[in-house]
């Protein structure tokens, strides 16, 4: 696909050739080969983990690969820190601007570059002066005196855009330019990047948003495990297919099934017990309304950016809404209260077990006992007999392994430390558990362990949702799953249209049901 | 001393290492003893003992709080301003008493803490920031209350707290000890310890754990200005007269200092009651050792310098042998 291309394509601006990163033994870039041609802008995709960021940090100078060649313009190119990439051209684009804030936009636009007068001095009304008359090709028009900080974000960007290009760019790399940007925003965006291309400067853009890889991106690589798994132009790829490189699926590894350890999954009965309605907040999530009734697994799927770890904060109250209303047995819960949450019986494993969940320099029962300790205390003072009742009935049953309940917790494997995060909960008698990844980054072993426990909690009565980025954990562990996209609810699927193929299909947003295609054809296009 | 070298030498006995980081400090105090054993004379005697422990009671106290405060990954530089404002309450109140006199001088301290504590806590101050502003403001305060001037004070019943004793033991020191077992049970044995030492472990696994993060660190800020208020009182006690011009003065460096080389970590997470005592001990013993031998005070701060560099380089190892 790629020799097709490069016929009728103009020279390459940025090549790099089997390039390697490896980081403490774990690879993260593995014989990676990438393409950019003047003009050209390219999708860089894949899910969290995959390589994307180091991808671009190599690019860019921040890490320098272990193996491999760059070549800039056909020349072999290494930049041993950022500013050398910069002067050859590559600039970068983050969502987070990183200029300065409290310096004037003609300022940012010439910082280090600043014109002088005979004095030495800075001119700056040439400074003003040339910093308007940038803006203005792209169309963009603000008082350049004014300090950075006071632009909305779009504004800034556009800002940090003209800088890079200005400084001559061949190259920009846009990560995630949009997360914060509002429709409008976006537009302009979309409108200065057709400016870059038509100039000749190539654009890279990370996005999770397909809608916006599909409108401006023209050719897409996907890397997964730090390998470069497909390369080609956007239009020869449908939506689902793009997602299917980038998950790793394939038509035998769905057939085949069963890799988990859920056993059987069933819809809850009864009322629910947690009802969110219309949970909002800007840029994240919009109108999300769900039902959660005792007993069951309600899997919640969706892309990195879709809103499915937002959502969860938003019911333990970690989140603060800007809208919408949660209720836990019929009782309104206030938002934005990890402590109201808790009380009415709401709580959460963080995504980042490492950064979110565990206090590291404590033992296995303070950590245990962390949430309940005030139960487990009389007037303050805590109670060594209560807490080792309690630590010793959850170390027994999560089978947690450690010396002693004394060891630190830090000292642990992750599926242990994950047994610990989940024992602590348990020991608040929860009505809902929201699981995020729960099965991230631990061993095969343990993963077993902590989807068999998911599966028993629920058949006990617990209310279960479970948001992963294993597609076979949402599927076979949950008995509904509610697919979330762009921070809404996209579709809800029940009974036996919970499969992989029809999660795949909602979670690109495409309307067609795959139900109505036969097999064959599914197999053919994954 | 030579102990500490002898780490340094073999940084690859790890045991040793971790010996040196958990007892070092009492290893150092044991060391110092017995060189002052052999070559200081009059310095093993009761009489001796009674004056370094005197003299080391505030800074003692205030690095307590200290502890208190670094346990929970924060710092508090506004402690010497805190004894400033107490010392120059005294003196104000003292004719209703010293009782009346000395809770209103904790309770003026505590509105300093309060204001450290509510910038840290709910306005996300840094608190090596918020702590400076009150160091510098506190002390401003304390003056102005006090006119800037420097009153005795000649109340019998408050004086007895700096001169008074119970079988040959100065009350000071007796309030001290009881100080440190309040503040020992604080941290081991109650829920709030806990949460602390939780909150400097991870603050942000504490908020999702649903502990009351911010109500926490508060009430740490508030205590450790109350201990360093209590300090301010002895030191006026001992001193018969309020001078919040110079009571305190770069007390928070020693107890830091204290702390420091007690086995507190400075990235939070633990606090070590014991330790810190030890540290405020073994700070005042050297001082003391350098003065018996006619060094000059200005060895005495060099000497202190070390002693952080090498407790720091200890805990630095720490984490390298993680």
């Amino acid at each position: 696909m790629t020799d097709q291309l490069s016929t009728a394509a103009p020279a390459p601006v940025l090549e790099a050739r089997g390039v390697g990163k490896t980081f403490t033994g774990v690879a993260a870039l593995q014989g990676v080969d990438f393409t950019l041609r003047a003009g050209e802008s390219l999708a860089l995709m894949g899910e969290n983990g995959a390589g994307k960021s180091t991808l671009i940090k190599v690019l860019t100078g921040v890490y320098q690969p272990d193996e491999g060649q760059m070549f800039l313009h056909g020349e072999p190119a290494s930049f041993a820190k950022p500013v050398d990439a910069q002067h050859a051209g590559i600039s970068t684009i983050y969502q987070e601007v990183n200029l300065v804030p409290l310096m004037t936009v003609a300022q940012n636009i010439f910082l280090g570059r600043e014109p002088r007068n005979r004095f030495g001095l800075i001119d700056f009304r040439k400074m003003q002066e040339d910093a308007r008359a940038l803006l203005a090709t792209y169309d963009i028009h603000v008082d350049v005196r004014r300090p950075l900080r006071s632009l909305a974000l779009g504004m800034q960007q556009m800002v940090a855009l003209a800088r890079a290009v200005s400084i001559d760019a061949r190259v920009v790399i846009m990560d995630e330019p949009t997360s914060s940007l509002e429709a409008r925003e976006v537009e302009t965006l979309f409108r200065v990047i057709g400016m870059l291309r038509s100039q000749g400067i190539a654009i890279v853009y990370v996005s999770h948003r397909m809608d916006e890889i599909f409108a401006i991106c023209e050719t897409v690589t996907v890397l997964r495990d730090g390998k470069v798994v497909h390369n080609g132009r956007l239009a020869d790829l449908s939506r689902v297919e793009l997602v299917a490189l980038m998950l790793g699926r394939s038509v035998e590894k769905v057939k085949r099934g069963g890799v988990t350890a859920f056993g059987e999954v069933k819809e809850g009965e009864g009322e629910p017990v947690l009802t969110a309605r219309d949970l909002s907040r800007k840029h994240q999530i919009s109108g999300i309304g769900l039902d959660i009734r005792p007993g069951e697994v309600v899997g919640l799927g969706g892309l990195l950016g879709s809103g499915r770890s937002e959502t969860l904060k938003a019911m333990a109250g970690v989140m603060q809404l800007d809208e919408g209303s949660l209720t836990v047995d019929g009782k309104r819960v206030r938002s934005g209260s990890v402590a109201a949450a808790i009380k009415a019986g709401v709580v959460m494993l963080p995504e980042d077990r490492k950064a979110e969940g565990i206090i590291p320099n404590l033992s296995i029962r303070d950590n245990i006992v962390l949430a309940a300790l005030p139960r487990l205390s009389r007037a303050g003072f805590t109670s060594r007999a209560k807490q080792d009742a309690i630590v010793d009935v959850f170390m027994k049953r999560l089978r947690i392994k450690a010396a002693s309940p004394n060891q630190v917790v830090s000292e642990l494997s992750g599926g242990n430390q994950q047994k610990v995060m989940i024992a602590r909960w348990l020991a608040m008698n929860p009505k809902v558990l929201l699981l995020d990844e729960p099965t991230r980054g631990i061993d095969v072993g343990a993963k077993a362990e902590v989807q068999a426990l998911i599966n028993e909690l629920a058949d006990e009565g617990l209310a279960i949702v479970l948001v992963s980025s294993e597609l076979e954990e949402v599927v076979e562990g949950s008995a509904r799953v509610v697919v979330l996209r762009d921070g809404s609810v996209e579709r809800e699927l029940r009974g036996s249209e919970v499969t992989e193929q029809h999660l795949m299909a909602a979670l690109v947003g495409e309307n067609h049901s795959p139900a109505e295609e036969s097999p064959a054809e599914i197999k053919e296009r994954l | 001393m030579s102990t500490v070298t002898s780490a340094v030498r073999l940084p690859q006995k790890g045991s040793a290492l971790v010996f040196l980081q958990r007892y070092g400090v009492y290893l150092a105090i044991a060391l110092l003893l017995l060189f002052n054993l052999f070559f200081t004379p009059n310095f093993m005697t009761i009489d001796n003992f009674r004056v370094q422990f005197i003299q080391v009671v505030p800074v003692l106290i205030v690095a307590l709080g200290m502890a208190l405060v670094i346990g929970t990954e924060g710092i508090d530089l506004s402690v010497g301003a805190v004894m400033a404002l107490s010392a120059a309450v005294i003196p104000l109140y003292i004719g209703y008493g010293p009782l009346p006199a000395a809770i209103l001088a904790v309770l003026a301290g505590c509105l300093i803490g309060l204001a450290n504590g509510t910038m840290i806590a709910l306005i996300g101050v840094q608190p090596i920031v918020a702590t400076l502003s009150l160091m510098v403001a506190g002390r401003g305060i304390a003056l102005l209350v006090a006119d800037e001037q420097l009153k005795s004070v000649i109340d019998p019943g408050f004086l007895a707290l700096g001169r008074g004793t119970i079988a040959g033991v100065p009350y000071s020191v007796l309030l001290a000890l009881v100080l440190v077992g309040l503040v020992a049970v604080l941290v081991n044995r109650t829920t709030f310890g806990k949460q602390l030492v939780s909150i400097g472990g991870s603050r942000r696994a504490a908020e999702l754990a649903g502990l009351p993060v911010k109500r926490v660190l508060i009430t740490i800020y508030i205590l450790a200005a109350a201990l360093a208020s209590i300090a301010g009182i002895i030191q006026t006690a001992r001193l018969s007269a309020s001078v919040p011009s110079t009571v305190g003065n770069l007390i928070e460096l020693s107890a830091i200092t204290a702390v420091v080389i007690g086995g507190t970590p400075l990235s939070g997470g633990q606090v070590k009651v014991l330790g810190t005592v030890a540290g405020a001990l073994l700070l005042q013993l050297i001082a003391a050792s350098l003065i018996k031998h006619n060094v000059p005070d200005a060895y005495s701060q060099i000497t202190q310098a070390v002693i952080i560099l090498l407790a720091v380089y200890l805990q630095r190892g720490k984490a390298v042998l993680k």
